[in-house]
């Protein structure tokens, strides 16, 4: 254990070094320009847009770092070859490979609640100085605390991708890799098309095809309760437990089969 | 020799740094003044460009963005609201809202829950030309698409039974629209004797109440709307009145109607103005009494005209 968080911490340290915190100047200077900018533009719809404009952002600067981090994670260690210094000291495969995905789960932790915390400081501002009769047209107060169940899920998706990348980083290139992720990630949010193949196509065949595929296929579009959310629609707890416990159960699949190539791996 | 970070930048800002620096600024200077030139030589239509919309499939759209429909959503609901009131503002005599409707049923695709882009919407596009592309059928649709969204939303049934009342002339569909609205959730209690007035008397007093209602609304373009609306109303009763006296006090034989004449003779005041303080059009032969095309309360509604 003491060595999964020794590695982990390094991968942290490593992130902060390779200046990805800068991305949050980037996310806090968005939002506050656009709280500025949407005033003007959207007809009172402000806040609406920008919760959809922070979750959105939220999710996309968490997809680049836990894909173009996560594909280094094995290979830029083989590439330097610095992972026989590693595997040389009392440190097991699957150690390094729990390692490497708890240090970048946490760097990506760290950034959605400093996110989440810059969002929420926003809105508050935009209900402070929203008026009373403005206010009353919200499908959702403006500090709501039902967005944290979007984040949650938004911190979980990236979780999963990052399993996904640090899988492919375990055999492949960083382009191949990245490139592979992307794929996997794009076709996540399909899911739904290849539930419901039957209906376009009659072939049973290609109906169990794509019945495999939508089971085997990250269901990524599961963890998007973006819209329910600003819209304060309900969302029940147990669709968001039972999407948790999905996205649990596939990372330790992703994580146990990149342990399993990543242990057949000869660095003679 | 190895240097430190500060070091290497000591060796740039005195190894022609500084020149390079100025370089590139002189260089991103001619850029501007490029800019600055091609675009008053050769200027690109905005508008034209405005026009063009690429991607017409609501379903394919929604594959595109992935998990930001709720973001591409936003995108187009301010790209329908700057199209409408780039068009509505326009200085060309001829004005084109093609893309109001594609705009926003892509925005509705997108995000099914968007309340005000269906209400606001729907005022868009059955506002009469040259003000809106006056499609009252197109408003309805749209309502009808958040209604097949969120059924118990009485706002959806309410707009319907305005666009019907305001737009269609059809009091009756009307109030039963506003019978709908009326038996859903959290339905204000004034939309019972609203319908019940409508079809009673079909009269310009249950449209002031509507009216009202409106203006009582947290956005001020509905505010301004219903200000707007509100002002016609008051025209069309002043038109009346006006007409009244016009024909009860005709000009000598062999002189054309004019309000010069009614303010000499005394039976005016003055030249009589609508609620924005543009005089009413008389016609010098018929001694019609209009609202004048220069005035911002034109078109007038063809509904409640005469009583």
């Amino acid at each position: 254990m003491r060595a999964v968080s020794w590695i982990a911490i390094s991968v942290f340290r490593e992130s902060v070094r390779d200046r990805v915190p800068y991305n949050l100047v980037v996310f806090a200077v968005l939002l506050m320009a656009s709280s500025y900018l949407l005033g003007q533009l959207t007809a009172g719809q402000d806040v609406k847009i920008i919760k959809d404009l922070g979750l959105a952002a939220t999710a996309v600067f968490g997809l680049f770092i836990a894909v173009f981090i996560g594909i280094g994670l094995v290979s830029k260690e083989v590439e330097r070859r610095s992972i026989y210094s590693l595997l040389a000291k009392p440190i097991s495969r699957p150690q390094f490979i729990a390692g490497k995905y708890a240090g970048l789960v946490l760097t990506l932790a760290v950034n959605i609640a400093v996110m989440t915390c810059a969002l929420y400081l926003v809105l508050a501002y935009m209900t402070w100085i929203g008026s009373p009769t403005l206010k009353s047209a919200w499908d959702a107060p403006g500090v709501d605390v039902a967005l944290l169940k979007a984040i949650f899920l938004i911190f979980l998706e990236l979780a999963l991708i990052t399993a996904v990348a640090l899988f492919f980083s375990t055999f492949s290139t960083p382009l191949l890799a990245a490139a592979l992720t992307f794929g996997i990630y794009v076709a996540g949010h399909f899911n739904a098309d290849l539930r419901n193949f039957d209906r376009v196509v009659t072939p049973a065949p290609a109906v169990w095809l794509a019945r495999g595929l939508y089971h085997v296929l990250p269901d990524f579009a599961a963890f998007d309760i973006k819209t329910q959310v600003v819209h304060g629609l309900p969302v029940p707890a147990g669709y968001i437990v039972s999407t948790a416990a999905y996205g649990m159960a596939y990372i330790a699949a992703v994580l146990l089969a990149a342990t399993f190539i990543f242990s057949r791996r000869d660095f003679k | 020799m190895r240097m430190n970070g500060r070091g290497k930048y000591l060796a740039v800002m005195t190894s022609g740094g500084p020149l390079m620096l100025a370089g590139a600024a002189a260089a991103l200077a001619l850029a501007i003044a490029v800019q600055i030139t091609r675009d008053s030589m050769y200027a690109l239509d905005a508008q034209q460009a405005g026009r063009l919309l690429y991607v017409r499939s609501g379903e394919a759209l929604r594959r595109i963005v992935l998990e930001f429909d709720a973001l591409a959503a936003d995108t187009y609901w301010i790209r329908a609201i700057q199209h409408y009131g780039s068009e509505r503002l326009t200085k060309t005599p001829d004005r084109h809202y093609d893309l109001l409707y594609p705009l926003l049923d892509l925005t509705t695709d997108l995000d099914p829950y968007f309340t005000i882009a269906y209400r606001f919407g729907a005022i868009f596009l059955s506002e009469p030309y040259p003000g809106g592309p006056g499609r009252p059928d197109q408003a309805i649709a749209l309502l009808e698409k958040g209604i097949a969204a969120q059924p118990e939303k009485w706002q959806y049934f309410h707009d319907v039974g305005f666009v019907e009342f305001w737009q269609l002339r059809n009091p009756r569909a009307a109030a039963d629209w506003f019978l709908r609205a009326s038996r859903l959730p959290n339905a204000p209690p004034w939309l019972q004797p609203v319908a019940a007035a409508m079809l009673a008397q079909r009269d310009r007093a249950s449209a002031r109440f509507l009216w009202q209602q409106i203006l009582q609304s947290d956005q001020q373009w509905m505010r301004r709307t219903a200000e707007r609306s509100l002002m016609q109303l008051q025209a069309m009763d002043e038109v009346e009145q006006l007409q009244e006296i016009v024909r009860k006090y005709p000009p000598e034989s062999g002189r054309g109607f004019t309000w010069e004449d009614f303010v000499r003779r005394k039976i005016l005041p003055s030249v009589p103005a609508d609620p924005t303080g543009e005089p009413y059009s008389l016609d010098p032969g018929s001694g019609d009494v209009r609202v004048s095309p220069q005035s911002s309360l034109h078109p007038m509604p063809q509904l409640f005209q005469a009583q």
